[in-house]
């Protein structure tokens, strides 16, 4: 390799209009000629001719050559590459140019993962919480509600639940237990889903504990095609912890079609991520972000 | 990743290898031509005509100069890798299933499929340095077994015979004096015909596929069961990367049942497992019809898959391939 002068290290940064009037007037970098590249030649030499200023302010030319030699492939043996000059034999004799017999494919093949990749399996484990699960990757602030404690449990699971009080003014209701009691209390009769049912609150588990967070779901629509779960997660995390995040993707095609839910743990979030977002440009889209559900109340 | 596809069979693909250098890459098919192929790009080099009938399995011996074939036409040929020449055929009575050729190249096993009366057997041959000498005398011939003996390898220092068939049961057999040494249970073993077998690169343990939709990985010393990869399809073909902890399972649909379903339904891909966690890592998609054969190249940065569909296609993996994270 030769080499004349000094190689300059960092390219002039890329102008923008915006930024000229900030600079403080000593960078005149964009008054230079722009870097030309010259090559590589058929020997693999390449110039490469920069401009700069050097410290007393003249501007200064470098030229870079350099050369580069493709190495034989180390890898084969001396017996392989023998091999590589072997005559057909047989069928491969006869075999004409255009016989097309060895052909790449046209289509990109991908190895094609179960999941996404850093998820685990999801085992049934017995009494296991989905949302706890989650909550393990860091996607999901564990707060509960009824003991204040972070990351520990849910508030459906916490231990002390029986000592608190139920919090007044507690906006994210379950619908279970003491709403049931009082809804079957006054209203005889009637029929009440067994999920409702006073005592069928009890002993609730994981999937119960979801639907209740869908008290906080948004709806997402107007969304792009392109738009996958990571990209919606990372558009509304920044309004708070989010459980859940899903985009309807058509079975058949794979395509997105279009919309989809973000489950936020706490509600003021969710209510902040609507005004925030709806109406918002997002993939040359205007989103339209609302709750999911009609508001009951 | 761009395969490459080659197209030189006729009719669907039984069996693939490699040779030890990893340039070159022997295809076998129903059609009767064994096929040699260039494995960095696909090229044909040449096929080695004689056989009467479908070629059930090859191998090639450790320089690369010999070639050993078993057809459906009741014999097992010997041909000059670099000419296709035919050096020899040792006959049979019956169908030649799987051929192996011993650690030295001095010994051949070949199994032969239950024919008319005859039962199946395996024949241990002895080959000669000089084609010249070859005859067709077998050094020991093993019966027992029922039914069609798929595959049959040599164990570790040619002291024993691994064999596998339709009767499900994986046995090994001294190659000495011929006696059964011990045979997988009926527990743990598979349950339907084993339609593979391939060693580790080590030879230290080894693969088996299954029409019971599962692989199994066994100790090729004491035949203790390792580990078990199930899958939700028949399994036609198993090979193991020599360079990754990486399983690779191929199978599908029966051949009779495919014309009937959706391809996307018939599970058609050769499908990768963690070998220790026995996680599915991903799948590989592109065949029209079930996997028949599978080969890793011995650098482990490519393999070639074999189908129903008549194609060998031939995969350089991508370099992220090599950092895959469960």
């Amino acid at each position: 390799m030769a080499r004349q002068g000094s190689i300059a290290t960092q390219q002039p940064p890329k102008l923008r209009w915006g930024e000229l009037d900030e600079d403080d007037g000593e960078d005149l970098d964009f008054l230079l000629p722009p870097r030309q590249v010259i090559g590589p030649d058929e020997n693999g030499i390449k110039k490469v001719i920069e401009y700069k200023f050097n410290d007393d302010g003249n501007k200064v030319k470098i030229t870079t050559t350099t050369r580069t030699r493709k190495l034989a492939n180390a890898r084969l043996s001396k017996r392989a590459i023998e091999r590589r000059s072997w005559p057909k034999f047989g069928d491969a004799v006869h075999e004409d140019v255009g016989a097309r017999l060895t052909m790449v494919s046209t289509e990109e093949i991908l190895l094609e993962r179960p999941r996404a990749p850093g998820s685990k399996a999801e085992e049934p484990k017995a009494g296991g919480d989905p949302l706890a699960q989650l909550g393990k990757g860091g996607a999901v602030l564990m707060v509960c509600r009824t003991c204040g404690k972070k990351g520990d449990h849910w508030t459906s699971r916490c231990p002390y639940k029986d000592l608190a009080a139920p919090p007044e003014g507690f906006i994210d209701k379950p619908a279970s237990s003491e709403a049931a009691t009082t809804a079957t209390g006054a209203s005889k009769g009637t029929y009440v889903p067994p999920g409702l049912r006073a005592g069928a609150g009890a002993e609730r588990t994981g999937s119960d504990m979801r639907r209740r967070n869908d008290e906080n779901s948004v709806r997402v629509t107007n969304l792009s095609e392109d738009t996958r779960e990571p990209d919606l997660l990372e558009l509304f995390r920044p309004f708070g912890a989010v459980s859940r995040v899903y985009v309807a993707v058509d079975q058949k095609t794979g395509m997105s079609r279009g919309f989809g839910f973000v489950n936020f743990v706490n509600r003021e979030d969710a209510q902040r991520a609507i005004n925030k977002l709806n109406g918002y440009g997002y993939d040359n889209l205007i989103l339209r972000v609302e709750w999911a559900t009609p508001r009951t109340n | 990743m761009r395969p490459i596809l080659m197209k030189g069979h006729e009719r669907p693909l039984t069996f693939l290898k490699y040779n030890r250098d990893g340039d070159l890459l022997f295809s076998c098919a129903k059609d009767h031509n064994p096929t040699v192929w260039f494995a960095d790009n696909g090229e044909r080099l040449g096929t080695y005509r004689g056989h009467n009938g479908a070629v059930w399995c090859c191998d090639v011996s450790r320089d690369s100069t010999m070639l050993i074939t078993g057809s459906a036409d009741q014999t097992a040929k010997i041909w000059n890798v670099q000419t296709g020449e035919q050096l020899f055929s040792f006959n049979f009575g019956s169908p030649a299933r799987a051929v192996d050729l011993s650690v030295g190249d001095k010994l051949a096993v070949i199994t032969t499929d239950p024919f008319m009366d005859l039962p199946s057997a395996i024949h241990v041959k002895s080959i000669a340095a000089d084609p010249e000498d070859q005859t067709g005398d077998s050094v020991l011939v093993l019966k027992g077994p029922q039914g069609r003996i798929n595959r049959a390898v040599w164990g570790p220092l040619n002291k024993t015979i691994i064999s596998a068939g339709e009767d499900a049961v994986v046995r090994i057999w001294d190659s000495e004096t011929g006696k059964m040494l011990k045979e997988s249970e009926k527990e743990t073993g598979h349950k339907k015909t084993i339609t593979s077998l391939s060693k580790s690169a080590d030879g230290s343990h080894f693969l088996t596929g299954s029409l019971d939709k599962s692989a199994k990985l066994w100790d090729i010393r004491t035949l203790t069961l390792i580990k078990t990869y199930v899958t939700e399809r028949p399994v036609n073909a198993v090979t193991m990367s020599p360079l990754l902890d990486h399983v690779v399972l191929g199978g599908g649909q029966d051949a009779s049942a495919v014309t009937t379903t959706d391809h996307r339904a018939g599970k058609f891909e050769a499908k990768f497992y963690d070998k220790i966690l026995q996680e599915e890592i991903g799948g590989v998609k592109g065949h029209f019809g079930p996997i028949n054969a599978l080969a890793f190249n011995p650098d482990g940065k490519s393999f070639s898959s074999g189908g129903e569909d008549g194609y060998v296609r031939l995969h350089h993996f991508d370099p992220d391939y090599f950092n895959i994270k469960i």
